[in-house]
């Protein structure tokens, strides 16, 4: 199993570096994540990230896109309901790069 | 994660064979064309043997003492077991009628994808172990020792077929190339070498009912979410069931149809349909995967997979099962399951309540494919249609190669999809119906590490969507196949990047006029329908 090593402790990630238990998750991590694809987080990014992690809790699993963009638009207003506003805020992709910050795994199947 | 080449360089093929003979070139495994390897947690939970955790890219695959004993102990098993699989290994003459069949042949060029060459890299330990020639003379034979850059070789090239059966369709006789894949696979999971791609939706499946995991109370928040935008589109508030026992269907279909787009449209399509008809069915929560990943380690947990559909029609208690659009599913419906969990006789022949058609077909497996229900219901005047609503559409179908070959479903999703759409064009007789191309992913290597290998393999499907785009103006690609809709996207992007992939009941829903429904101003998804626009 591949590690990354983070302030001195050792953390298991899968061989894409998504990683493994949601308990080892710290928001250092998600900063340090961050600073790997050369971004810094900001409250736009945070208020995604802390979506992702209450609704995996709930449902064990990292949400549609189109989950993603419906509830942000209720929370946060119809300007961020959009796939243009998540992408703007996560270019690598909400759902690979926001999960991968917010400690979530990578869904499989038919997907 | 390797780097994807670009279309333009990847459709350079190199057709030069290597310098020395096949059996002097071992396997280079490149990033890219492979699949991570199997997590030690998840065979664990499959009592799948080795389980540990492992990288194909590391030199030391951690194989368990003797594996090569371990080999060819199955090896003789399969054998006496599987009189196809001993005629597999024994009757090819090399004719080469497969050579140039075979989607990841033509997409990389590399001699070993093609089909007889791939078998050969088994035939060829076959001969060494279990035939007096080979024992004999050796590689004079043909015959070579299995050791372990042969079973490196065997897994890299193993893990580069889809088992679609193209070829077979090729070969006078009849060699089934996917049962020799099979085959390997289930050596592979005796040695703990599946990928994970594969063992983690099976152990999902195992744990929970389907591949993607999902609980019970996230599907149902997913087809919530779907019947918020039905009534968005419609005005019509669907009331589905889960789980209720008496209901007289029990409707399965892959879970990728509830948590990935565009396989949600196509559930969406599968919702307002039964809505219409006030279908008398239920939804389950615990059978809640129509494909079977199962079927793509070994026998014996397919097998396993598959019980769960029938253990849950049977607590249920209905009378027959729906199954939704779905490759693989139905190749092991209608081709394993009989002899496996069947006959399923607590249930009835299939009846549909709004035709009175029995799906004779369906007699032993009492599982009907959702388009043969869906074309009766056309076929006797039931549906009210417009479709016109697709107009702004030119489709194409590309047949899941489980469907087609597997079960012969060919007529049925044309006659629902030219009933709904006013613009259908065929691609080429060469890939489409028996002979249609793979979608370059499908049993289980629809990962997002090995697209290299993935666009290779959709090249010769793309090609022909290419075709009847540029002839035609084609610009959606409809199919009844979980897998085709998650995988055919991607190849779509990549090589085809104007067509979209829908799922036949998708088109059959924009186009279905509906009791009570608001004038339809979007399609389902969300898009506003040309010609329909609100006016301002």
């Amino acid at each position: 199993m591949p590690m990354m090593e983070f302030q001195g402790k050792e953390i298991e990630v899968d061989d894409d570096g998504y990683i493994i238990n949601l308990d080892d998750w710290t928001k250092e991590i998600a900063e340090h994540l961050a600073s790997l694809d050369s971004m810094t987080l900001t409250p736009a990014h945070w208020e995604v990230i802390d979506f992702l992690r209450n609704y995996y809790k709930q449902y064990q699993i990292a949400p549609m896109i189109k989950i993603l963009v419906k509830e942000i638009g209720k929370v946060m207003g119809p300007e961020k309901g959009n796939t243009k506003y998540l992408y703007e805020l996560y270019p690598g992709g909400p759902a690979k790069q926001a999960c991968k910050f917010a400690g979530l795994p990578k869904p499989t199947g038919c997907v | 994660m390797a780097k994807l080449p670009t279309p333009e360089e990847l459709a350079k093929i190199d057709l030069n064979p290597p310098e020395k003979d096949w059996m002097d070139t071992p396997a280079d495994i490149k990033p890219g064309m492979f699949c991570w390897g199997a997590k030690g947690k998840n065979l664990k939970i499959l009592d799948f043997p080795n389980a540990r955790d492992w990288s194909p890219a590391e030199e030391d695959w951690k194989l368990p003492k003797d594996w090569e004993g371990t080999v060819l102990e199955a090896f003789a098993d399969k054998l006496s077991k599987y009189r196809s699989f001993k005629i597999f290994m024994d009757v090819c003459v090399r004719c080469g009628a497969c050579a140039d069949k075979c989607h990841f042949f033509i997409g990389s060029g590399d001699p070993k994808n093609m089909p007889v060459l791939r078998a050969e890299l088994m035939r060829s330990v076959y001969r060494k172990y279990f035939t007096n020639s080979g024992k004999v003379l050796g590689k004079l034979a043909g015959a070579r020792e299995l050791d372990l850059a042969v079973l490196k070789e065997w897994w890299y090239y193993f893990y580069q077929c889809t088992e679609c059966r193209r070829c077979s369709v090729f070969c006078p006789y009849g060699i089934d190339t996917a049962e020799i894949t099979m085959m390997a696979r289930e050596f592979f999971n005796l040695l703990g070498l599946n990928i994970d791609w594969i063992a983690g939706p099976v152990a999902n499946c195992y744990m929970k009912g389907n591949h993607l995991g999902l609980e019970p109370h996230t599907i149902k928040s997913s087809i919530e979410f779907f019947l918020d935008d039905i009534e968005t589109v419609t005005g019509i508030k669907i009331e589905p069931t889960f789980n209720r026992k008496g209901a007289e269907i029990l409707f399965v279909t892959p879970s990728g149809d509830l948590f990935a787009d565009p396989g949600t449209y196509t559930a969406m399509g599968y919702l307002m349909l039964f809505h219409e008809l006030g279908l008398d069915y239920t939804w389950s929560t615990y059978a809640s995967e129509g494909g079977n990943f199962g079927f793509f380690t070994s026998n014996e947990m397919a097998k396993r997979l598959n019980s769960k559909i029938y253990a849950e029609a049977k607590r249920l208690g209905v009378k027959w099962i729906l199954g939704g659009e779905c490759g693989h599913m139905w190749r092991v419906l209608n081709q394993y399951m009989d002899t496996w969990n069947g006959p399923a006789d607590f249930m009835e022949v299939p009846t549909s309540p709004i035709t009175g058609t029995r799906f004779e077909n369906a007699r032993s497996t009492k599982m009907v494919h959702i388009t043969e229900f869906t074309a009766d219901l056309i076929k006797h005047g039931k549906l009210k249609l417009d479709p016109s609503r697709n107009d702004h559409l030119k489709v194409t179908y590309h047949d899941s190669c489980n469907t087609a070959r597997g079960m012969g479903l060919l007529e049925e999703p044309r006659y629902v999809l030219k009933s709904v759409c006013n613009n259908f064009y065929e691609m080429p007789d060469n890939t489409i119906r028996e002979q249609t191309f793979c979608c370059g992913s499908g049993t289980g290597l629809n990962a997002s590490e090995n697209m290299e290998l993935r666009m290779k393999g959709g090249l010769p499907r793309a090609n022909a969507v290419k075709h009847v785009r540029d002839q035609h103006g084609v610009n959606m690609l409809a199919n009844v196949c979980a897998i085709d809709r998650a995988t055919l996207k991607a190849a779509m992007e990549y090589w085809v990047p104007d067509v979209s992939v829908c799922g036949t009941h998708e088109l059959l829903a924009n186009a279905l006029v509906m009791k009570g429904e608001k004038e339809r101003t979007q399609d389902l998804r969300l898009e506003p329908l040309p010609g329909k626009e609100v006016k301002e």
